[in-house]
């Protein structure tokens, strides 16, 4: 009943394990699309770009209307991941845990995000906080003013990257078996150690890719911003927005520089935040 | 397609010799690999041309070429929409009364610096209707579609119509805004799209900076003190003057919207005549938004002959009711009835004031020009 067991070979450089055939074929598959969908378009984003030379690139990172609008971009787009990310995991396990009238409806609806124009859910947003709106009257009354700052970026980018945390955390809430906290709780752990020693850990990794897929969204999104964002230079004017902007200068070099830089450091932080997910999952042992 | 499969233990995989194997394949099974990569190199080229021509099929539900339908295409600004749907009516109805055949004249709207870029991208326009001179100064510039000197080629330097900057307040104007220098007190909250993405936006700024060179003449150092001023009191800045018009008109806020004329009329119609009111300054900017036909596109097309006719006919006396019916201001109001005319305003060329439109767009727009210096964070 053994295959292959024989004295142990040197490990080939492509190894591939898996009851079907068919290797060559998807590979080959998938690196032409790659290619054609993601690689080309990208490629001829380096090269319109390259033609600004590290010179371009130098001038434009040392613009301070640049970098505050690559600063809010990234600081806000994380932030809102983070909050997404601890919001989501919260719906996802009331969502699969408990049943309760409407849960189906509540679970649909989760995903509308998805489906919504981004310049739809910025006008619906703008309106519910403006000063005069349902949510944004009681603020204004406090003095809070939500709208037309990178508050109301925040806002955008957490509706935007919401089903993202939800969707990738749920099927794990799902695996998890309620034995475990019953074992946990028999064996003497707190809830917060049931909480923190035995749920998280699994979900931890899930909980990270969903955060990523957050953030990244987040960087990109323009439709919804630039709505409830105020677009103040120096104040709440997004890196997207600053690339249009050069776009309508018919600047195209200079629009490509800041793409390029954009594309570089979200390339980064995913890197980073991949490597964190590589080691809790080691850490962890699981899955 | 080769490889040794070490973690799959199959039900039968004692008796079943491993398909294939590194090195080890006998020449009967490489030729049979062969055949199977040809065969997955042609079911790959399958796949992605099925996936083409499905994308394509769906491109193909879009306008063709004219001589095909015999249809003009005109890229227009934003807030011309319910302009030219009447214009292109009336011109083709004219169009096929004299003998000319059935003729479509199809628009397309957006932001005036993202329209002009879609035909430096090749968008097959025969004319073009944009909200500034220096977006068709642009397409001139970068595809050479359009003659250099094209606003000589037509009537009142290409302009069938003009238009201005006037003010839309709260009704009955709490905060009591009547000039260009209100627009600088400290209580006063602006509404106005960015000039870098409006050319509504620019007309806007251009007008504040017209009006302080009148008032404080060549003192450069008190003109952009008035202009920096006025954009710090920019609550938000738009990229569009349709989303000025949203920000200001729909969530009420900021105090005053300096707008184009006939965005204006067209929010005091909209909103209610009771919500809003329109405060005409004492002086305000010509703004001047022209036409020109796309030379290089007509002619690869077959259509000139069409188009010029169609933008002769925004001169004639029928349009210019139209274009007056629309609160834009006609360039030529002969045929019109008193009634009919727009308000006098005093209008000043922006021209006149600061010379030629390159070296406008390239002083005051540009990246580090006169915009950026007077909004820079300090």
């Amino acid at each position: 009943m053994s295959v292959a067991v024989a004295a142990p070979r040197r490990r080939p450089f492509i190894r591939i394990t898996g009851a079907l055939p068919g290797f060559g074929l998807a590979l080959g598959y998938a690196l032409s699309w790659l290619g054609f969908i993601v690689l080309l378009p990208l490629a001829a984003l380096f090269l319109r770009a390259s033609s600004a030379g590290v010179e371009g690139f130098a001038v434009t990172l040392s613009d301070p209307r640049v970098q505050h609008a690559l600063l809010l971009s990234f600081g806000v787009s994380a932030i809102a991941a983070l909050f997404a990310t601890l919001a989501g995991v919260i719906i996802a396990w009331a969502l699969t845990r408990y049943d309760f009238p409407g849960r189906r409806l509540v679970d649909a609806m989760v995903d509308l995000p998805f489906a919504l124009p981004t310049a739809v859910a910025g006008i619906a947003l703008a309106a519910l906080y403006a000063p005069d709106g349902l949510l944004g009257a009681p603020l204004a009354r406090l003095g809070w003013q939500v709208v037309y700052n990178p508050i109301g970026i925040f806002i955008a980018l957490v509706f935007i990257g919401l089903p993202y945390a939800v969707r990738t955390v749920q099927p794990l809430i799902a695996e998890i078996d309620r034995e475990l906290e019953e074992a946990a709780a028999t064996l003497g752990a707190a809830r917060w150690q049931t909480v923190f020693q035995v749920l998280v850990p699994p979900l931890a990794p899930a909980a990270l890719t969903g955060l990523a897929l957050a953030f990244a969204r987040g960087l990109g999104e323009y439709g919804s911003v630039i709505f409830i964002a105020g677009n103040l230079p120096g104040v709440s004017e997004i890196a997207p927005l600053l690339i249009v902007i050069k776009l309508s200068e018919f600047d195209y070099t200079g629009a490509t520089v800041i793409a390029v830089i954009m594309l570089a450091m979200a390339f980064l932080m995913l890197l980073v935040i991949n490597l964190i997910q590589a080691w809790s999952r080691r850490r962890m042992g699981n899955v | 397609m080769a490889g040794r499969d070490s973690d799959f233990v199959g039900p039968q995989g004692g008796e079943t010799p491993a398909p294939v194997r590194a090195g080890k394949a006998p020449a009967r099974h490489k030729a049979s690999g062969r055949r199977r990569a040809g065969l997955s190199l042609a079911a790959v080229a399958g796949v992605t041309v099925l996936g083409l021509s499905a994308a394509a099929s769906l491109v193909g539900s879009f306008p063709r070429p004219a001589h095909a339908a015999q249809a003009l295409l005109n890229v227009s600004y934003d807030p011309t929409r319910e302009l030219y749907r009447d214009l292109s009516a009336a011109f083709t109805a004219d169009w096929e009364k004299k003998g000319g055949g059935a003729l479509q004249v199809r628009t397309s709207h957006g932001g005036s610096g993202a329209q002009a870029r879609t035909v430096i991208d090749g968008a097959p326009a025969d004319v073009v209707t944009l909200g500034i001179p220096s977006d068709i100064d642009a397409i001139a510039r970068l595809t050479g579609k359009i003659p250099a000197d094209w606003r000589t080629k037509l009537p009142n330097n290409a302009l069938p119509y003009t238009s201005t900057v006037v003010f839309v307040v709260r009704k009955g104007n709490p905060k009591n805004i009547h000039d260009w220098s209100d627009l600088v007190r400290e209580d006063v909250g602006v509404i106005t799209p960015n000039p870098k993405t409006s050319a509504g936006g620019r007309w806007n700024f251009l007008g504040a900076w017209g009006y302080a060179a009148e008032k404080f003449g060549k003192d450069d150092a008190k003109i952009r003190e008035f202009v920096g001023a006025l954009y710090r009191n920019v609550k938000s800045l738009d990229t569009g003057a349709r989303g000025s018009t949203i920000t200001f008109a729909q969530r009420n806020f900021g105090a005053v919207l300096p707008a184009w004329e006939n965005e204006a009329h067209l929010i005091t119609g909209e909103f209610g005549k009771d919500r809003f009111d329109i405060v005409t300054p004492k002086t305000s900017i010509l703004a001047e938004p022209p036409v020109a036909l796309v030379a290089g596109n007509v002619d690869r097309k077959g259509t000139r002959k069409e188009a010029e006719a169609f933008l002769k006919f925004l001169y004639t006396p029928e349009a210019q009711r139209i274009i007056a019916k629309h609160h834009y201001r006609p360039s030529d109001v002969s045929a019109l009835k008193p009634e009919e005319r727009p308000a006098d305003i005093k209008l000043f060329r922006i021209e006149d004031l600061l010379g030629g439109w390159d070296v406008i767009q390239k002083t005051y727009f540009d990246n580090g020009g006169v915009f950026d210096q007077l909004t820079a964070r300090k």
